[in-house]
Parts: C-alpha cells; structure tokens; sequence
C-alpha cells in the first residue's frame, strides 16, 4: 500500500473510532445521533476507497440520511435530548462484555491469519461493486434472500400501520 | 495521477461553487424582479442599472449585521447548521455533465467534474444529507416557532425525498445507466420528458417540496411560523440558509433540465462543444423562471394536504410510473 493511502485510512479509521466513542460517551440524545450520523459517513468513505462506490452511497443514503434522520427527528419530538445519568443494568453489561469479547477473538483470529490465504482469492475485477455487478447478484445469485427479505419489510411495514391504527381506535 | 490532472479538477470544482454562489446572487434577483412584474410592481431598481448590483448590497448589508446567538441555544450545533445546509447544496451538482469536452490550448478537457457510474446514487446521498441542517437550526434555536418549522421541514423533506428517488427511476432505466453523463448521452435524439411525462411532472413537484419552495413552503409559513426554522439566525449565518435555498433551486433545475430535457444537449452542439453549458444554462434558466412563476401564482397547501399528496398521490403514482415504464421496456427491447 502506497504512503498516501495508508495514512487516509489512518485519518478515516481515526474518525471511525473516535465518533463512536462520542457517540457512546455524549449526554445529549442529539449529540449521541449526530456522532452516529458522522460515523456512518466515514465508514462509507471507507467502503469507497475499498472500490465498493454503490455500497458506499447506499450507506450514506439510507444510514445517514434516512434512518438518522428519523432517530433524530424522534428524539426531538419527544424532547428526550438529556438522557438520564444513571449506569446501565447489569444485564446489558454482561451482553456488552460478550460482545466485546467476540470481537477481540475475531480481531485476535485475524491477526494471526493475516495473509495466509489471500494467494487462493481471486483478484478484483474491473466492474466490482458497479451498479450493474450488484444488481445481477442481487436478483440471479441471491433472489430467494432478496425476496425473503423484502417480504419481511412488507410484514413490518403492515404491522406499524396496524398498530397506529389501534392508537387511534383507543383514544 | 499528474499534476495537470490535479490542477483541471481543482480548477473545474472552483469554477463550479463560482457559477453556484453567483447564480445564487442573481437568482435572488430574478426573483424579485419576475415577482415584482407579476403583482405589477417594478421592483429593485436603485443599485445599479436596471438593479443589477442589487445583490452586492445585499450581501454588504448582511455581512454587517450583528450576528446573535440566543441564550438559550445549542451553540455549537446553532453555528454549525447553516454549514451543513449550505455545502451539500454547493456540491450535489458536481456529478452533472456541462457539455462534451473541448480543447484547449492542445489538452482535451471534458466539460463535467466527474463521470462516476453512481452518479444518481450520489445526488440522492447529497440530498439525504441536506435535511439535517435545517432539522439541527429548528433545534438548536430553542425556539417553538424554530422546532416546529424544523420538524415540519423534515417531514416534508423526507416523504417527497421518496417520491423524488422513484422519479431518477425513469430515466435511469430507459439509459441503462445511473451515469448522468450516458443519460443526458442518452437523450441525443428525444429528451425523456416526451416519453416520462408522469416522471417529469413527479419530479418538478417532488423538487419543489424538497427546497421548501411554494406552494410547499410550510417549513417557513410566516403568518404561523414567524420564519419557521430560521427564526433566531442573523446577519451571514441567516445569509448561509438563504443561499442554500436559492442554490438548492438551481441544483434541481440542473439535475432535472440533465434528467429529463436533455442536458447540454441542442442544436449544433456536436460541432461547437461551448454551446453545451449555453444550452445548459439556458435550460435551466428557463425552469427557475417556472419556479418563480408558481411562487406568484399558487397559495400554500396546508400541511395535512401537503403530507396526503405526498404520500397518497406522489408515491403510488411514481411506483406505478416505475412499474409501467418497467413492463414497457422489457416488451419493447423483447
């Protein structure tokens, strides 16, 4: 890897992990989205300079864009921007200490695979991650996933519909 | 990468957010004059001849104002609104093509920024990113009037964001490409609003909702609002949300003028390359007067009206525009 790109992975990497650390640290509700937002973003730009440019601007559109957007426009409607001092429960932090213990022995298995088999992979071609490459996988190679999950999506969007509805009938 | 290569880009990109910022100074004044003939005024006509250093004043003007921060604010997210507002306007037509390309002094250089094959992508990313500004100034302003104008922007932003998306779908499917250089290539012989005339007309009205211009000016609806979101801002920072809205219109004239009326592309453009960005402009010159035009002509819709056409009407009829447009191209290339 030439000089340049390794310290803008740096820089990125940096950004990466010091918006999630504010995101988990801030006090304020708006804050917390807003690390959340810019991390997004970053990681995103990862994804660019891995060459996957469409899986980039997906993220950006529907991580940063539309789903934060949402939290934040929740977080506002309900006025809940301070949140409470208090710590966690414990069972949360026995949850986060598994998690984070899984991902050190990822970490760990990577390391010490690091560059055993990448002879065997073959190399990218020249319209990877291209629109087109993404959508030909999407629907020929991956339909069945794709329609499940689309499926899925329909159900919840129903189901949040339904249950407005019942509010309304309530009141 | 060279070094000529470096300089081209940085050189286009200045040029770029140039032709932005002086569009947005004489967009206001389009405005103000196009209003002022409609309602039989005659509007600015003291600076300068026929009013044309109107904008200069203008910006004198709001440069020395007194900037006021409330007391009760979210500075650092007060002061950083209106920035985020303004650069994602500023940058969301880096992806539209001005023309060919043309040689100068023996180097061919093309007339566009940058062709990526995620262009359309690229505009809906921008545009995604856009709503938080305004979102942050209606909450950091600690202001009812500001909240209320700031959550009733994103709501509108992001029901007809979708509506906005379906109606890229159009062309994107009939050129084969999410490029806007192979669309606007693409519509060499028929520009695509003759055979996307629902597409086209979802998307002028889709674009109008998205830069909260009328009769979709909810966010700012002065008689309930005093000035919606940007209620608190002053001096350049009210400025910076100005000229994000009269940038914003300039970007949707130039990506719908790309999208559906043929771009750069005219009369003898194949032989003289300099008349692409005259057609260009011309174009969209030609779409802000519309704009304006339905500003002095059409009231406000009220805001429950306003979610309903956009939910209720936009979006069935863009997904069945999509489906439509779909069905007809695999028959027809069949």
């Amino acid at each position: 890897m030439a000089l340049g790109s390794v310290i803008l992975f740096a820089v990125l990497a940096l950004v990466v992990v010091g918006s999630a650390l504010g995101m988990l640290f801030s006090r304020n509700a708006v804050y917390a989205a807003l690390f959340l937002v810019l991390n997004f973003a970053t990681v995103a730009l990862l994804y660019l300079i891995l060459g996957a440019p469409f899986i980039a601007l997906t993220q950006i559109t529907v991580y940063a864009g539309a789903i934060m957007i949402l939290f934040l426009f929740v977080i506002m409607l309900l006025g809940a921007e301070k949140l409470p001092d208090t710590a966690r429960s414990g069972r949360q932090r026995w949850v986060a200490a598994l998690v984070a213990l899984v991902f050190l022995a990822e970490v760990g298995l990577y390391v010490a695979y690091r560059g055993s088999n990448l002879a065997g992979m073959p190399a990218l071609t020249a319209d990877f991650g291209s629109p087109v490459a993404v959508g030909l996988a999407l629907f020929e190679q991956y339909q069945l996933p794709f329609e499940i999950t689309s499926v899925i999506l329909l159900s919840a969007l129903v189901g949040a519909i339904l249950l407005t509805r019942q509010e309304k009938q309530r009141s | 990468m060279t070094a000529a290569l470096f300089w081209e880009w940085l050189i286009k990109g200045i040029i770029l957010i140039l032709v932005m910022t002086g569009g947005f100074a004489y967009t206001t004044l389009l405005e103000r004059k196009v209003l002022a003939r409609m309602q039989a005024r005659i509007g600015p006509n003291r600076a300068g001849p026929f009013g044309l250093l109107q904008p200069v004043a203008d910006g004198i003007k709001l440069i020395f104002k007194e900037e006021l921060i409330p007391a009760g604010a979210d500075k650092r997210i007060f002061v950083l609104a209106p920035i985020i507002t303004v650069i994602p306007a500023l940058i969301v037509t880096a992806v539209i093509p001005w023309g060919t390309s043309v040689t100068i002094g023996g180097r061919e250089i093309a007339l566009r920024i940058t062709d990526i094959n995620v262009a359309v992508l690229y505009i809906m990313a921008v545009t995604s990113i856009s709503v938080y500004g305004i979102t942050l100034a209606g909450w950091s302003s600690n202001n009812k009037y500001a909240a209320m104008g700031g959550l009733r922007a994103t709501a509108q932003m992001v029901s007809y964001e979708l509506a906005l998306g379906l109606a890229f779908i159009g062309p994107v499917m009939l050129a084969g490409s999410l490029s806007m250089s192979d669309i606007v290539a693409a519509q060499q012989g028929l520009w695509y609003v003759f055979i996307q005339p629902a597409g086209f007309l979802i998307y002028f009205v889709a674009s109008l909702a998205e830069v909260n211009r009328a009769p979709f000016d909810m966010p700012e609806a002065e008689q309930e609002l005093t000035a919606g979101y940007h209620t608190e801002y002053s001096g350049m920072k009210f400025a910076l949300f100005f000229m994000a809205e009269y940038i914003k219109m300039i970007a949707v004239a130039m990506i719908g003028a790309s999208l559906f009326l043929g771009g750069y592309q005219g009369p003898f453009v194949a032989q003289l390359p300099w008349l692409g960005p005259v057609w260009l402009f011309a174009k969209v010159f030609v779409w802000l007067f519309v704009m304006i035009w339905v500003r002095a002509t059409l009231p406000r819709i009220r805001y429950d009206k306003l979610m309903a056409l956009g939910w209720k009407v936009l979006l069935p009829v863009s997904l069945l525009n999509v489906m439509v447009t779909a069905v007809v191209l695999v028959l027809t290339s069949a």
